[in-house]
């Protein structure tokens, strides 16, 4: 139990490591190191190998010089300039001895001798002491030996210790500036990992709450602006929406609920009642026939919701078409001209020509049915003579189907809420209907991409169907 | 009539089967997809009820394979689904006639009786005669006893349709289906008012009428016996 917390810090390490971020971040450290660290062994090669050259072609130079002098005034004149030279400030080094290997010159400590009598083409490497603030020092310098006619052996040299202290100077440069770079690449690494890590987490936590069944939750915002943001912002939305849906869901589910249990109970009812009179095969024929009816009506609701369930999924966009819609008005006035009459209400067809659309005729002619029957339902009043009128025509490029009628209308707060499902205005609470009538017209007129829009007919109601031609 | 019932729902099956035998018909049942294809390509049947969903294969399916191997007997598909679209499919794939569950017997009844008709074989009628009632397809006349009786189109269509399944009887739905080419149900009954207005110009004044409503099932045009 004792390491548990370890296990944990572990495990949040291990976490963490799998982020994007991080893991992004230690690639870029290491790209980045292996090219600082090409890039400086790189310069300080470059930068070594023309120090070098510089101090060999310096060494060539002053052989050649003191060769001159040898040749022009002889031993005496060769010291002479060895002498003033080395007094110089950036002097190299020099030494002079005579064939036996006796020290004549020079301003050097200690030396092999081996190295001053052996003659070099190319300068070499060689570590010596010489006098500084009257001490001996070790250095490395980068000489070359020559001998005159005379059997004098020269050595001159430039010392290279400047050389190796730039490198140096670079190398530790190197190690440091390589440690703070880990040390600020990490530090930048893990504020950026556990702000990533807070963000995600924040996110992740609202959307468990939101699956949870608060759908009212939201992510959080930062306001920053940020890419976490735009989701956030893009996700909130997208609920917003889902929410929208699940409260129309909702209000269906309640409305199909009282629609549907309602005639269910009452056909129970129905047949308990049946059951319990005496005997009586008349008593039992009517309650089974009114129990029929009752099925037959529930059915039609049913078919009904799903009609309008399926138009509002688009799945019947299959069977479009080109319709003519002033076809399809004189067609249904034509099937409901005699119930009209028979109620005592003229029914009137003001549709000239044809008005075609892509659409689905079915669905048309069954919103057109939907309207001309509540229109002879509802659409009367006490001294007015009854009237229904269907009418089609063109408004730039839309195609308009109204009907209208001669009855009290809607007030206008009502206008919107008889749209939708299973909206029957107490008016008319104990005409027959589902309910669903207008749903489905409006249904069908999301469907064609149209509008639908009652009005006044002044007097009556008037609901227009607008609906692009093209 | 051999009637062949694809159905998978045995209480709606045994009930489907009594009540054919009990209107005359002789009924047999296939509870599943791959019985109900075996069963066909006997061949004895005059009509197959066919279930759109079925356990094992699809109904539809078993329609396209009839129909692919030339087997031309009429169908008849019942489901579930009930919209443009289905209604569509199954016709496409070869079904004579649709059938929306729930259903009421007669309905089924009536559609099974008159897709059996349609397959008899014999040439186009171009006059069909009920009784003393005689309708012209070609010049578009009725007459009854002799006598000229003047008929909107739409109700010419309505009578035509009628006596070419004279003695069977014609729901409503079959009416506005094939009449009118409505595939839904209105609210209204306008189906009787135009029946109504037709008997009135048929049967008005005459001793025996032929246009009959038959009670909770429909209409039927029938000569009355005397």
């Amino acid at each position: 139990m004792s390491d548990e917390p370890a296990r944990e810090r572990f495990s949040a390490l291990r976490r963490l490591f799998r982020t994007t971020a991080v893991r992004l971040s230690a690639i870029y450290i290491v790209v980045f190191t292996v090219f600082s660290l090409f890039l400086v062994v790189a310069v300080t090669h470059e930068a070594a190998r023309v120090v070098d050259r510089q101090l060999v072609e310096a060494i060539a130079v002053e052989v050649d010089t003191l060769l001159d002098d040898y040749r022009d005034g002889g031993l005496v004149r060769l010291v002479t300039t060895l002498d003033e030279r080395a007094r110089r400030p950036d002097a190299g080094l020099f030494y002079v001895v005579d064939p036996n290997g006796n020290p004549v010159a020079g301003n050097v400590a200690e030396l092999p001798l081996q190295a001053v009598i052996e003659d070099d083409d190319e300068p070499h490497r060689l570590a010596y002491s010489r006098f500084e603030d009257g001490r001996e020092a070790r250095h490395v310098a980068l000489v070359r030996s020559f001998t005159l006619e005379n059997g004098f052996h020269v050595l001159v040299g430039r010392d290279i210790g400047e050389r190796e202290r730039f490198r140096s100077v670079f190398r530790k440069a190197f190690r440091w500036i390589a440690g703070a770079m880990v040390v600020l690449a990490g530090l930048t690494w893990w504020f950026l990992a556990r702000r990533v890590l807070k963000r995600i987490d924040q996110v992740s936590e609202a959307s468990r709450r939101i699956v949870a069944g608060d759908l009212s939750g939201r992510l959080p915002v930062s306001g920053s602006g940020d890419e976490f943001d735009r989701l956030a912002v893009s996700l909130n939305d997208m609920l917003a929406k889902i929410g929208e849906l699940m409260k129309g869901l909702k209000e269906v589910s309640d409305n199909i609920a009282h629609d549907l249990k309602t005639p269910l109970t009452r056909l129970r009812n129905r047949l308990e009642a049946a059951l319990a009179e005496p005997e009586d095969a008349d008593g039992h024929r009517r309650a089974l026939e009114a129990a029929i009816e009752e099925s037959d009506g529930l059915i039609r609701t049913f078919d009904a919701l799903l009609m309008i369930a399926r138009v509002e999924a688009g799945s019947s966009l299959a069977t479009a078409d080109e319709v003519d819609l002033a076809e399809i008005a004189r067609e249904v006035g034509e099937l409901y001209e005699p119930v009209a009459e028979d109620a005592g209400v003229a029914l009137s067809v003001e549709a000239e020509g044809s008005v075609k659309l892509v659409g689905v005729r079915e669905l048309l002619a069954q919103a057109l049915v939907n309207l001309v029957d509540n229109a002879l339902k509802h659409g009367r009043s006490e001294g007015r003579e009854a009237k229904v009128t269907i009418s089609v025509g063109r408004e730039g490029d839309r195609a308009v189907l109204s009907v209208a009628d001669a009855g009290p209308g809607v007030p206008e707060a009502d206008r919107t809420r008889v749209l939708d499902r299973f909206t029957r205005l107490e008016a008319s609470r104990n005409a027959p209907g589902s309910g669903l009538g207008l749903a489905l017209v409006a249904a069908v007129a999301r469907h064609h991409r149209g509008t639908i829009e009652l009005s006044d007919a002044a007097p009556g109601l008037m609901v227009t169907i607008r609906l692009p031609t093209a | 009539m051999r009637i062949l019932i694809v159905e998978d729902d045995r209480e709606a099956a045994t009930y489907l089967v009594k009540a054919l035998k009990e209107a005359g018909h002789v009924a047999e049942h296939a509870a599943d997809g791959e019985s109900g294809a075996h069963m066909v390509t006997t061949g004895a049947y005059d009509v197959v009820v066919m279930d759109r969903m079925l356990p094992k294969r699809d109904g539809l399916s078993i329609v396209q394979e009839m129909r692919g191997r030339g087997d031309a007997t009429p169908v008849l598909v019942l489901s579930a689904l009930g919209q443009v679209d289905d209604r569509v499919d199954g016709l496409r794939a070869g079904g004579d006639d649709y059938l929306t569950k729930p259903y009421a017997f007669t309905e089924l009844l009536a559609r099974v009786e008159a897709l059996a008709r349609r397959t008899r074989p014999g040439e186009v009628e171009t006059t069909y005669r009920v009784g003393d009632l005689l309708l012209d397809r070609l010049s578009h006349t009725v007459t009854r006893a002799g006598e000229d009786v003047p008929l909107q189109p739409r109700e010419f269509r309505l009578l035509e349709y009628l006596m070419k399944n004279a003695g069977q009887v014609v729901t409503r739905t079959m009416l506005l289906e094939n009449v009118w080419d409505y595939h839904f149900d209105p609210q209204t009954n306008v189906i009787d008012v135009h029946m109504s207005r037709l008997r009135s110009k048929i049967d008005k004044g005459q001793e025996r009428p032929l246009l009959h409503t038959v009670r909770g099932a429909g209409y039927m045009v029938r000569e009355t016996p005397k």
